[in-house]
């Protein structure tokens, strides 16, 4: 107890550094910005933004990252809420009550609902990283290459059951972004491997660039596809303070998100989504009057925004002790710490505690700086849904040209870019997320390093990956997640999900 | 059936990209052994992987709804995708300013809605901010006019 004290302190200390307090404050503030201009999303928020913070300090830019993330969160909300577009997937579901609670004209209580109980939610999930995280992490630090593979494994595997979409197109996408993530020298024996002959591609392709192509540019043309229907009627938020009933309604969703949303968050794959939908989900069936969902319940606000908040918080755990995304918001992260020389995985808390812990106590601040900031901005944010898209995407389309030709000095970065926002169009259009090839692209020379490693151990015999226990248990859970997939009512059930999401 | 056009297109993608990666695999790296694993070994392996999904794309129904999408911005694929490949080739000679007001320039055009009016207007407001934050702000090194630009460049590089 006292070490927690006692990093925690470190951590504070850290994080109310006057310069990791400003830059904490300026990512929740463009986070929410970016996050609650229509149609682009926390992913596509981070990677445009992630330039901007790499002549940071490591523990600064992680720091800046982490609150645009919740900012940009807490941005889709607000445009759920208010014009029933949700600015990313885990929103949706804030969308089905919140979009009729502001035709009812109670915008204002749906809006204060979202942000009581997600700075509930997030100050219970980041209190939970902080004890569970040095453990695991400490469990980890045992595991040698055999595990290590076999968690990436699962990992991937998990992504896939999360994906959108037909199963095996994820698959598939997974194995192209490993494939793509080869690209590069060879880290054995130097060869150029896939590089056609390019120089510019010898230590692969740009992360940055890879990752804004694919949801920075793919999402533009996207938004492209229809762009008459953007007038939006936004009506006018007045009374943002819930009653005294509409509190005594949210407490019991607002517990009962929390702990859904910190369980299932920690799963690899994109546990905010899912817990969502299971939050709301278990609202509906225990509450007393279940048709008043869907027709602008408060707790069909509250309850999925408790745990999607702390479903993103929690999802930081696997993170920062395993260095294994849980989410391609995670993956860019990681990105984001190999980029800065740290090596992301169990040892980050013993190597950089003032990264870790600055972190962790940066993201109660964040949530808190959210609270006070989104409450009385409220006004303006609405003002920003007004910017017409064309001053919007040439904005975000200079912006991030210019970011990535920052980053390295290198023409060849924008040159990926154009072929990834192509390439990440045309897949989207034929119906394949590229969340799954994000995370293997990150994964790709990690997974192959450690296959390398544990089959050098075992001289040969790939009997290693089963006769180690933690890395037998962690493929046979990857066997089990693969078969409930592919399980005949699962599936249909998933596909209903994401339909009904969509 | 436009959904199974859409698995046709998908999967022969990824047995074309997977058929590639895996002929560099095979024909021009060393495989070796699960022992000592050579450099082609791990790529060739995802490549068949890939191959096989790709097929099974193919074959497979999916059964999953069909996600509506309007019709291909033609326009947007045209300006969009060549616009940051101009300012990547132009942002060395061209510097910083003319680079930006270039990049801007053409991407306003994706959108069918826009006049030259507002496509000047913006270039010229958007430009004087990103000067301002990204050379004056946050000091990036990119020299604000390059030696394409001959006088400008002596004046201001």
């Amino acid at each position: 107890m006292s070490d927690l004290l006692a990093n925690l302190g470190l951590g504070f200390s850290v994080a109310l550094h006057t310069g990791n307090l400003v830059f904490c404050f300026f990512g929740v503030l463009l986070g929410t910005l970016i996050g609650v201009l229509p149609g682009i999303g926390p992913t596509a928020t981070i990677a445009l933004l992630l330039p901007v913070t790499m002549s940071l300090e490591p523990a600064t830019s992680l720091i800046m990252l982490a609150g645009i993330y919740y900012g940009a969160q807490y941005g889709g909300s607000t445009t759920a809420i208010l014009i029933n577009l949700p600015g990313e997937s885990s929103s949706a579901v804030t969308a089905i009550d919140g979009y009729q609670m502001a035709r009812q004209g109670r915008a204002g209580p749906a809006l204060a609902a979202a942000a009581l109980s997600s700075f509930f939610a997030g100050t219970v999930a980041t209190l939970l990283l902080a004890l569970f995280a040095p453990p695991l992490a400490a469990v980890a630090l045992r595991f040698g290459p055999p595990e290590y593979f076999s968690l990436m494994v699962l990992g991937l595997v998990s992504a896939v059951a999360l994906a959108h979409g037909p199963i095996l197109k994820a698959i598939a996408m997974i194995v192209l972004g490993l494939l793509f993530g080869l690209v590069g020298s060879d880290l054995y024996s130097g060869m150029q491997r896939f590089t056609l002959g390019f120089y510019e591609l010898a230590e692969g392709l740009n992360f940055v660039a890879v990752a804004v192509g694919l949801f920075g540019i793919a999402e533009i043309l996207r938004n492209l596809e229809n762009e008459q229907n953007r007038d939006l009627v936004i009506r006018k938020v007045t009374g943002l303070m819930p009653t005294r009933e509409d509190l005594k309604r949210i407490v019991g969703p607002v517990l009962r998100g929390t702990t859904l949303g910190s369980v299932l968050g920690v799963l690899p794959g994109g546990g905010a989504i899912l817990a969502a939908f299971a939050a709301y989900t278990v609202e509906k069936r225990v509450s007393r009057t279940p048709e008043i969902f869907g027709k602008g319940a408060i707790e069909g606000v509250a309850a999925p925004e408790a745990a999607n908040n702390a479903g993103a918080q929690t999802s930081f755990i696997p993170m920062l002790t395993l260095g294994i995304p849980a989410n391609p918001v995670m993956a860019l992260m990681i990105g984001a710490l190999i980029i800065q020389g740290v090596v992301p995985g169990p040892n980050v808390v013993t190597s950089n505690p003032e990264l870790f812990w600055g972190i962790i106590a940066s993201m109660w601040l964040g949530n808190l700086m959210l609270m006070l900031l989104n409450l009385p901005l409220i006004g303006l944010w609405v003002r920003l849904l007004t910017v017409p898209y064309a001053v919007l995407f040439p904005s975000i389309v200079a912006f991030a040209a210019i970011g990535i030709y920052a980053l390295g000095s290198n023409s060849f970065d924008l040159y990926t870019l154009a072929l990834f926002g192509g390439l990440g169009y045309l897949l989207v259009r034929l119906g394949c997320e590229p969340a799954p090839l994000l995370l293997g692209f990150i994964l790709g020379p990690m997974l192959e390093d450690h296959l390398r490693r544990a089959l050098i151990i075992s001289r040969g015999d790939p009997m290693v990956f089963f006769e180690r226990p933690i890395s037998a248990g962690l493929l046979i859970a990857a066997a089990v997640v693969l078969a409930i997939v592919f399980a005949p009512n699962v599936a249909r059930k998933r596909a209903e999900i994401f339909t009904e999401e969509g | 059936m436009p959904e199974r056009r859409n698995d046709l297109v998908a999967g022969a993608i990824f047995v074309g990209l997977g058929l590639a990666f895996g002929a560099e695999a095979w024909f021009a790296l060393p495989i070796g052994s699960a022992l000592r694993m050579g450099p082609g070994f791990f790529p060739l392996l995802l490549a068949v992987l890939l191959v096989l999904i790709g097929l099974a794309v193919v074959f497979v129904p999916s059964g999953a709804a069909e996600t509506p999408s309007g019709p291909i911005p033609w326009r947007g694929l045209a300006v969009l995708l060549p616009a940051p490949v101009i300012f990547g080739a132009t942002i060395r000679g061209l510097g910083l300013a003319p680079a930006i007001a270039l990049i801007v320039l053409i991407t306003v055009f994706a959108s069918r809605n826009v006049s030259l009016r507002f496509a000047v207007l913006l270039t010229i407001g958007l430009t004087a901010f990103c000067v301002a934050l990204f050379h004056f702000g946050l000091g990036l090194p990119i020299r604000l006019f390059g030696p394409w630009t001959g006088p400008l460049a002596r004046l201001f590089g």
